[in-house]
């Protein structure tokens, strides 16, 4: 079951194009029932994120999305056509990539391999392709590693230049999984603000998964808050909520507002909904019925 | 060393350099070092096998090596390396061994078929050698592309659509077909030295893909040429050569790689995760 | 009469040659088994195989100095063992490509000593002896060398058995119990050297493998246990070996006759089927218990 939380005040703008639609997605893996019913939408230029805490099914549905995931149920479109085998229109950058540093690449290098990597034959230098490249570069703060090798770079260099390559083929919508994952808050809020400048120069949509909520707080223009297999998406404001959080997990949640920043809590639970990495409290060992989750 | 009969093996040396030189590249960047020794056994026991029956060992190699290829790519286990696979390719090293023995070339043809043999390239190899240079290299203009993004990124790779077991399937049957012409040369114990040493020598000093391929056909170039020159003047079979020169050019290429390290301290990446 | 005859060639219990290849191939595999055991347990069957390659130096070098191919194999195994460690050779990616381009140069090297013993010491067939083997060509004075190298490995493990295992399992608790877990490593390479040397001289340097891990996974495939592994792992290997042995007799009267198919090829195809069919016997019992997976290397 999925929540669409409407603003009041929407329906005196005009509806923008649908970059994204996902209606009715439900996955099963392993033989567990994942993702249930799943629906949302991104619109052009929309800045999305994708809240839930690990082992939720964030990783599930953004592959559901890129097609490397087999869905039970429902359907994904992008720009409005059912999704196709290459993705023309999204631009992904994956959570988990190994560089070996002895690999002969340059950043610039990899960027321009964004441009149509995918396909057959090889590319011959053309002064376009070097100014689209070197431009890429600058947009997102990596010209001074143009000439590095990618290998060498650190896990934020290399973030940087992953976006770069994702983006420079003109998707729609960017999709970035968990790019936050291992950074610290300032880190994450230097990457975040990277991602929303970059996108709003380039008119490009972004869905971002996270388990933190906070660090997208600020650019964020709608979540999608996943837990146990269901959604709840709107704006932040309207989503995250004690009322609205309590329906989709289950039982009872509280939401606080500390200093601009927002802690997700659950009291006592009839139902786990896993583990929050901002707390340190593990569902398989802690009594169930006395702790307090941190849950976002 | 220009005589007659040395220049056809000057020239299918050049030819084999130029091709296992670039193709190298890729085997080193994916990590292939699996294929790298499933593939030369079964086109020992192809070539024994086409000798036992007579026909030309040059397409028994071709043959069984593609035959390899396909297998290992649609049992998906690269980079994998478990028992019944391993026990297949020493299966296939003695099979081999049994069909040069009941040839009548025994001792000769093992020799030569393990380590190579210059001498015995005739001029009616030039021809079928220059045209598997040709596909391998026409194969690997093709794949450039995906095959450079899948072995950098394979999970974006497959997000852009490339597929996995197609991109490999076509990879495998590149290190095949060059692997299968380098053999007379070379032999199968050290094909892969040749394939292996000269593009990880010049990674290590070049950074750019281009430039890293040509670097790396010089040095397989001047291996190549070096030990069919040296094995002419002492006598001493090409595979030594080729062995000890690879080696040597490796350990040159790490030297300059430490040296490039040291002047720029080198940043870990964000997550490893093994291939 | 004659059936029995078909299955064992007149001659063959009397032959002194099939007595020693009898004697040296049981001796290799009730070493290899055990070895074999701990290799899989330690996923170290990389460091078999480039035993194997460094074995086919040491035994082509060993006829250039006049000595049989096992103190060949013996020695730079030994050697190649003790700079491994010293080394530490352990990360994977870097491995994989170095130890590929040094193993590639020792082979070359075992070219230039094959090329030698062929034209300064006028021995002939050195390569099919060293690299696959001929187990019915064994000299009378290897034999006593061969057990007593076996007997060395046999006493190595009988000192760091029962330590390896728990490292094998458990290598903090292991340090934690105050075993010394490098050197009980070293040890352990120690002993495979001179596995893969006896298992060398049996069925040749670059088959070598087969017999050393071949029956191991066999035994592992049926039974998890260590101790019970280790015994089926003899087992199967001297029972390949024997089988070997008896058929490769056999083929003098094959075609093309007076010749003989190579040794090795029966023990490695034997080795195969019996892995075969473990697997087999395994899978059908997989309901009642979960087979043990095996990543070697």
């Amino acid at each position: 079951m999925s929540i669409e939380i409407e603003h009041p005040d929407r329906s005196a703008v005009p509806p923008r194009e649908e970059v994204l639609a996902v209606r009715g997605v439900s996955a099963r893996l392993g033989g567990r029932q994942v993702l249930s019913d799943i629906d949302f939408s991104i619109s052009a230029g929309e800045f999305t994120g994708l809240i839930g805490s690990n082992g939720a099914g964030k990783t599930t549905l953004l592959r559901v999305i890129l097609g490397s995931a087999a869905r039970s149920a429902g359907s994904v479109l992008v720009g409005g056509a059912p999704r196709s085998r290459r993705n023309p229109l999204i631009g992904y950058v994956p959570q988990k990539f190994a560089l070996d540093p002895d690999l002969p690449l340059r950043a610039r290098d990899l960027v321009s391999l964004g441009i149509d990597g995918q396909r057959l034959g090889f590319s011959l230098p053309s002064t376009a392709r070097r100014r689209a490249v070197q431009e890429m570069l600058d947009a997102v703060g990596a010209a001074e590693l143009a000439d590095a090798r990618v290998g060498e770079l650190s896990g934020g260099e290399q973030q940087r230049v992953l976006i770069g390559h994702a983006l420079i083929s003109r998707p729609r919508l960017l999709l970035l999984d968990e790019p936050l994952a291992n950074l610290d808050l300032r880190s994450a809020g230097e990457v975040v603000s990277l991602v929303a400048r970059v996108a709003r120069e380039q008119r490009v949509a972004v869905l971002i998964s996270a388990h933190e909520i906070n660090p997208l707080l600020p650019v964020m223009d709608r979540v999608v808050y996943l837990a146990g297999g269901r959604a709840v998406h709107g704006r932040a404001e309207d989503v995250v909520r004690g009322d609205v959080l309590s329906r989709l997990y289950g039982h009872h949640v509280d939401v606080l507002r500390v200093h601009g920043r927002v802690l997700v809590v659950a009291g006592v639970g009839d139902e786990r909904t896993g583990t929050h990495a901002a707390s340190d409290c593990d569902p398989k060992t802690s009594p169930p019925t006395q702790s307090v989750e941190v849950l976002g | 060393m220009f005589s007659s009969f040395m220049v056809n093996a000057w020239i299918v040396g050049t030819i084999v350099a130029v091709v296992a030189g670039a193709v190298g590249f890729f085997v080193v960047a994916r990590g292939s070092s699996f294929a790298a020794h499933a593939l030369p056994n079964g086109s020992f026991a192809g070539a024994a096998g086409a000798a036992l029956i007579g026909i030309d060992t040059l397409i028994g190699l071709a043959v069984c090596s593609v035959l390899g290829a396909v297998s290992i790519a649609l049992l998906g286990r690269r980079g994998r390396h478990d028992v019944a696979t391993a026990l297949v390719l020493v299966l296939m090293l003695a099979l081999g061994s049994l069909f040069l023995s009941l040839s009548s070339q025994y001792a000769p043809a093992v020799y030569s078929l393990l380590f190579g043999e210059i001498l015995g390239i005739g001029s009616g190899e030039l021809a079928p050698t220059a045209g598997l240079a040709a596909a391998s290299l026409l194969g690997l203009a093709l794949l450039y592309r995906p095959l450079l993004l899948s072995s950098v990124l394979p999970e974006v790779a497959r997000a852009r659509g490339i597929g996995d077991v197609a991109i490999e399937l076509g990879f495998l049957i590149v290190v095949a077909l060059t692997a299968a012409m380098t053999i007379p040369v070379v032999g199968t114990l050290l094909v892969f030295t040749v394939m292996i040493g000269a593009p990880a020598a010049a990674r290590s000093v070049v950074s750019r893909p281009a430039h890293a391929i040509a670097l790396s056909v010089a040095i397989a170039l001047a291996t190549v040429w070096g030990a069919i020159a040296l094995s002419y003047d002492t006598n001493y079979p090409v595979g030594f050569y080729v062995g000890t020169i690879s080696a040597g050019c490796y350990l040159l290429g790490r030297l300059a790689g430490a040296r490039r390290g040291s002047a720029r301290a080198p940043r870990a990446a964000a997550t490893a995760l093994e291939t | 009469m004659t059936v029995l005859h078909h299955i064992v060639e007149p001659g063959f219990f009397g032959s002194a040659p099939v007595h020693r290849a009898l004697l040296v191939g049981t001796i290799a595999a009730l070493v290899a088994g055990p070895l074999g055991v701990f290799t899989v347990l330690r996923g170290q069957s990389f460091a078999g195989e480039a035993l194997g390659d460094i074995g086919t130096t040491g035994g082509s070098g060993a006829y250039l100095v006049g000595v049989g191919p096992l103190w060949g194999f013996l020695v730079f195994n030994v050697a190649a063992v003790t700079v491994m460690e010293l080394i530490g050779v352990q990360r994977r990616r870097g491995r994989d490509l170095a130890t590929g381009v040094v193993l590639g140069s020792g082979l070359g090297l075992a070219a230039l000593f094959l090329y030698l013993d062929a034209t300064h010491q006028s021995t002939t067939g050195t390569t099919v002896t060293v690299l696959f083997g001929s187990l019915f060509s064994v000299s009378a004075t290897t034999v006593p060398i061969a057990i007593g190298v076996a007997a060395a490995v046999l006493a190595l493990l009988l000192v760091v058995g029962r330590p390896l295992l728990l490292a094998c399992t458990n290598a903090e608790l292991a340090s934690a119990r105050g075993i010394p877990v490098r050197l009980v490593g070293y040890v352990y390479l120690l002993a495979l050297s001179l596995a893969v040397a006896l298992c060398a001289l049996t069925i040749g340097s670059i088959l070598s493998t087969a017999l050393l891990v071949g029956p191991a996974a066999s035994a592992l495939r049926v039974s998890s246990r260590p101790g019970p592994a280790i015994a089926a792992a003899a087992v199967l290997g001297v029972a390949a070996t024997w089988v070997g042995v008896l058929l490769a007799y056999d083929s003098y009267a094959w075609p093309p006759h007076g010749q003989g198919w190579p040794l090795s090829f029966f023990v490695v195809s034997l080795v195969l089927v019996i892995y075969l069919a473990c697997g087999a016997v395994s899978h059908v019992a997989r309901g009642r218990r979960a087979a043990p997976t095996l990543v070697a290397g």
